[in-house]
């Protein structure tokens, strides 16, 4: 089988892990923001909530999330779960934990003085949050977000051990078929690289707007 | 049964504590390939480290290259390229072996990155005092840099081996029968896969939150100025 056969099926996986990582991308960044200003909250069971499922999803393998969140819950709560639905709840869960870390460090490291200032001037507390420590603490989550970013991508590649037809699957099932070992797996590993490096270069892109968003010098 | 031991599935919890030593089995696979992959990490990431900051570009550029990208490609597909491609070459490990090497060579990305980043800050100021005092790049080294650069380094890398141990499931990928793995034959020849995998969710959690306290303790115990060599 010549390279350029090689292609379209890898392709069509490539698209597929491109939107998993895409959609759990986005799961993950409501998960964190949600959890990691709940793990401040004055309501004592909201940060119990939140702490308990940053420790349960970091604690625990990716893997293992999967395959539970595949083979147990349905049987559990007595629901039929399609892979897709699985692996991208499953990525969510688990970047968002690592996210909500991110958040909670983020919104701690912002002076006391900001929030002093806000209470002197009167601001309510969802104000202090979203208009004086938020817009600072967002300039400082977008690097440690880059690197989860990957790790997401990466992480997906999982999803092919529950039968997800990911750019993982299909290398696997045309490694199966055609034996190509070498030139099926570089391909597999370049793509993954350069979808890697897209990532990187949007990232990049959202930090840079974040800093005009915080109003200081974008060239810090 | 699996190993020699039975289970009891008369119900949930029995069968939970039936499973608890054929999942014990497994774990001594996960703690081994642990350790053995942070161990190769760890040696394998230095000299990474090094060729890195070699002052000839002709190692330099391909070494980051090498680092950058193992570190953004998954490490299922690094551990399906080890295991099928090595034996082509005609180098047969068996996938045990090959599952450590490929934790090995993924962590050893991310720990290149600690020495450089520890190696790094520790003031320039240092080395031209050392430079003042004549001291050779040996000894520079050796007395006052790394013993600068340990308190940073150690509890960065201590991080890596907690990751490390959640990583280890994706070697079932290749058959290797860690607590994973087990459990999956427990799942397959029982048609119950709830009670297998919740439990070992479990003892996964117990062993990161030992870990975790093991380097937090570490953290604590590192003195902030430094460890003498001697």
């Amino acid at each position: 089988m010549q390279w350029i056969d090689l292609l379209p099926p890898l392709l069509r996986g490539a698209e597929v892990t491109a939107w998993i990582t895409i959609a759990s991308t986005i799961g993950g960044a409501i998960l964190s923001f949600a959890a990691g200003i709940g793990s401040g909250a004055r309501f004592a069971g909201w940060r119990w909530l939140a702490r308990t499922y940053v420790q349960v999803f970091r604690g625990t393998s990716l893997l293992v999330q999967l395959f539970w969140i595949y083979f147990a819950l349905p049987v559990l709560l007595g629901i039929s779960l399609s892979p897709t639905v699985a692996g991208v709840l499953g990525l969510s869960l688990n970047i968002g934990a690592y996210g909500a870390e991110v958040v909670r460090g983020s919104l701690a490291s912002v002076e006391s003085g900001q929030l002093e200032a806000a209470t002197a001037l009167n601001f309510k507390p969802v104000q202090t949050l979203w208009r004086v420590v938020m817009p600072q603490a967002l300039v400082e989550m977008m690097p440690p977000f880059g690197n989860l970013v990957i790790q997401n991508l990466k992480d997906s590649a999982l999803v092919s051990l529950i039968s997800l037809s990911d750019l993982a699957f299909q290398a696997d099932t045309l490694r199966n078929q055609t034996l190509d070992t070498v030139p099926i797996l570089t391909l597999t590993l370049l793509m993954y690289f350069a979808m890697a490096l897209v990532l990187m270069l949007v990232m990049r892109a959202i930090e840079r707007y974040t800093v005009r968003l915080s109003g200081r010098e974008v060239s810090r | 049964m699996l190993y020699g031991i039975h289970w009891d599935l008369s119900n949930s919890w029995t069968f939970a504590a039936s499973i608890i030593p054929i999942l014990l089995i497994g774990m001594k696979i996960t703690v081994l390939a642990t350790v053995f992959g942070f161990l190769i990490a760890l040696v394998l990431g230095l000299v990474f480290a090094l060729m890195r900051s070699a002052p000839m570009r002709i190692v330099s550029w391909p070494t980051r290259f090498v680092i950058e990208f193992v570190r953004d490609t998954p490490l299922l597909i690094q551990l399906y390229f080890l295991y099928y491609v090595l034996p082509d070459v005609g180098l047969t490990l068996p996938a045990l072996e090959t599952g450590i090497f490929a934790l090995g060579l993924q962590y050893s990305a991310y720990t290149s990155e600690v020495y450089r980043a520890g190696l790094d800050a520790v003031p320039q100021g240092q080395r031209e005092a050392a430079r003042a005092l004549n001291l050779g790049t040996m000894r520079t080294f050796r007395d006052v840099i790394i013993p600068q650069a340990i308190p940073r380094i150690v509890p960065a890398l201590a991080n890596y081996l907690v990751s490390i141990i959640k990583d280890t499931p994706i070697l079932s990928a290749i058959t290797v029968l860690e607590m994973l793995g087990v459990s999956q034959i427990i799942g397959a020849r029982t048609y119950r896969y709830m009670v297998p995998l919740t439990m070992v969710g479990i003892l996964f959690l117990i062993l990161t939150v030992i870990a975790a306290t093991a380097v937090r303790y570490l953290e604590n115990r590192l003195p902030r100025a430094g460890i003498p060599l001697k």
